[in-house]
């Protein structure tokens, strides 16, 4: 007598802790090893686009602080720059030096998060207890800048909110010089650990060709050993007047993708240090009334600033038609915008090109093959963040 | 793990005046090679934006991915724009991006609202969830997709979110029911309806940029 053996469908999520949010994998499994993945995601839509063309360029910000909640400068920092390629203004230097040091900043908040959860997905607790600790620190200092931990709203098309208060870049500066120290506590409790090793060596191996195929960005096609990096190929704000390096992966596992993420760790820590020594006192937003609004001060004092402040926060700015795609190396990999502008101050379509939707698309290809314990290790490494996933 | 180290300051200083003449070589190159099936091209943003028709996409595509001289390998992203009040109602959008010229293309067409455009699935893999999310949102059919589905939205969503006629607040609103015991669709019930004020100034100040723009445009 034959007995048919059928393969076992299993719901991995959407409510489960090394999914990382609201991820439902309906996994295909021959005994343990995942024969397809189907990745359903779309539980955490909230519709960002269509809301964004509904808004002001100026209210349309803080959405994208809640695209990739980890990181949420690096996304205005795409819709700024977008917003000020088509107005053609330029950027006060102050101001890109305060932007790209919170983008870095931004950097490190993800990368400490995804290292240290891919670590507690293969059971290492203790990187996490370290780890949380600094990005705390971090986002105090995003506190004192935009006085919110998190949802930032602080980069506008001309510059930023604010300037920094008094005290923050020597604060800085001193958690620049201790963090180098829990990095390699985290790499001491990681690089060699065998355990650690044994999850991660080896599994999710991506190939040069099809990190291209698939439209891989960040850390996952550099994993792969492409070398590749928007900062240094197409350069923002005032990436082409600091140093860094990129660090580049080998074997485009997923132990290489945790390496390249300790380093870019590193040089963020030394692009904010050179932030800080090449940062000097100025303005942090461009002059232009029609754009950016007056200080507190000129309005009480000038017809003209009221004026401007008045049609600022109800009109909003107008945009010249406009057709535009500008992308920013987020920690995540290429964060993209594509803008089309009518002429009036709302956005007439703005689509948001977020690295993880790629990235998660090809979970069917990276997890074939692999046993089901190594779901989480993958996932860990691909780094996904439901929010910009599913926008 | 090696550390690659890139080149210093002046040279990518250099670099984007060099791929600005490479984007008019390639503007040349694409439309001596293709001749009959590009309808526009143009330079801006350090982009190259081109224009052709919907029959001759994956030729034009295959081209571009290919050819020695353009490599553009990397499908970034598929989009549409939605002109309700047009014939031609949706604009589709493919961005793509060449890593070896460190250039970016971004290729449209036109398209009515019930035409059904080939899937580039076979050609970019990464096609296939993006092709998903147009369809999802905007309800443009595919051929030859492998997987047709909705993505973002909810599992029995009907509509197309982003059309510009479908309403930011939608049709329908879900709920725990405690008579049911389970979440429940109704029709949305605002106690407000969504208030889309008209801001627009009707001062001369907007008239004047409108009128300055058009010519500044013209100038460049």
């Amino acid at each position: 007598m034959t007995k048919k053996i059928k393969n076992l469908n299993l719901n991995f999520g959407p409510q489960h802790p090394a999914a990382h949010g609201v991820l439902r994998l309906i996994l295909e499994l021959d005994g343990e090893v995942v024969e397809k993945a189907d990745p359903h995601i779309g539980l955490l839509h909230r519709g960002t686009e269509k809301l964004i063309e509904n808004k002001t360029y100026m209210q349309a910000v803080p959405y994208f602080d809640r695209l990739d909640y980890v990181a949420p400068m690096n996304q205005e920092h795409a819709f700024a720059l977008a917003i000020e390629k088509i107005l053609g203004i330029d950027v006060p230097i102050r101001a890109q030096y305060i932007r790209v040091m919170f983008c870095e900043i931004g950097r490190i908040l993800s990368h400490i998060l995804n290292v240290t959860t891919q670590a507690l997905d293969v059971g290492a607790l203790t990187p996490s207890l370290w780890g949380f600790e600094e990005r705390e620190t971090l986002m105090t200092f995003y506190e004192r800048a935009s006085g919110s931990r998190l949802h930032a709203n602080y980069f506008r098309a001309g510059g930023v909110h604010q300037d920094l208060p008094v005290g923050l870049e020597k604060d800085i500066g001193k958690f620049c010089e201790t963090f180098p120290k829990v990095i390699n506590d985290l790499e001491n409790l990681l690089t060699d650990n065998r355990i650690f090793k044994q999850r991660n060596v080896d599994i999710g191996i991506v190939t040069k060709e099809d990190a291209l195929d698939y439209s891989f960005s960040g850390v996952m096609i550099r994993g792969s050993g492409v070398p590749w990096d928007l900062r240094k190929s197409q350069p923002y704000d005032c990436y082409d007047q600091l140093e860094f390096k990129i660090p580049i992966g080998k074997n485009g596992d997923c132990y290489d993708r945790y390496l390249c993420r300790i380093e870019e760790m590193k040089e963020s820590v030394f692009i904010i240090k050179q932030c800080l020594a090449k940062m000097e006192k100025g303005p942090i937003k461009t002059f232009d009334g029609k754009i950016s609004p007056p200080s507190k001060k000129e309005i009480k004092q000038s017809m003209e600033a009221l004026i401007h402040h008045f049609k600022l926060f109800t009109e909003g700015y107008r945009v010249p038609e406009d057709e535009i795609y500008t992308a920013v190396e987020a920690p995540k990999g290429e964060f993209g915008v594509y803008l089309i502008s009518d002429g009036s101050s709302k956005p007439y379509k703005c689509k948001i090109r977020a690295p993880g939707f790629s990235h998660l698309q090809s979970m069917d290809y990276l997890i074939k093959g692999h046993m089901l314990a190594d779901v989480p290790a993958v996932l860990g490494s691909l780094d996904i963040v439901f929010g910009e996933v599913d926008r | 793990m090696g550390l690659c180290n890139y080149k210093k300051k002046l040279e990518i200083k250099a670099l984007s005046i060099d791929k600005m003449k490479n984007l008019i070589d390639l503007e040349k190159k694409i439309n001596s090679e293709l001749t009959t099936k590009i309808n526009k091209t143009k330079i801006k943003h350090n982009q190259i934006y081109v224009e052709i028709d919907k029959e001759d996409l994956i030729d034009v595509l295959l081209f571009v991915k290919t050819n020695k001289d353009a490599k553009f390998r990397q499908l970034i992203d598929i989009t549409v724009v939605d002109y309700p009040e047009e014939a031609q109602r949706f604009k589709i959008v493919y961005l793509l991006l060449s890593h070896e010229f460190n250039q970016r293309l971004i290729l449209s067409y036109f398209i009515s609202e019930k035409e059904v455009i080939s899937s580039i699935t076979s050609i970019f893999p990464s096609a296939n969830w993006m092709e998903r999310e147009v369809f999802d949102m905007y309800g443009v059919n595919f051929k030859d997709h492998p997987d047709l589905r909705r993505i973002l939205t909810d599992y029995g969503f009907e509509g197309h979110p982003l059309r510009k006629d479908f309403p930011l607040t939608g049709h329908i609103e879900s709920r725990y029911s405690e008579e049911q015991k389970k979440v429940i669709n109704e029709p949305v019930k605002l106690e407000q309806n969504y208030r889309n004020f008209d801001y627009e100034s009707p001062w001369e100040g907007t008239k004047y940029i409108k009128e300055q723009t058009k010519i500044d445009d013209k100038k460049n």
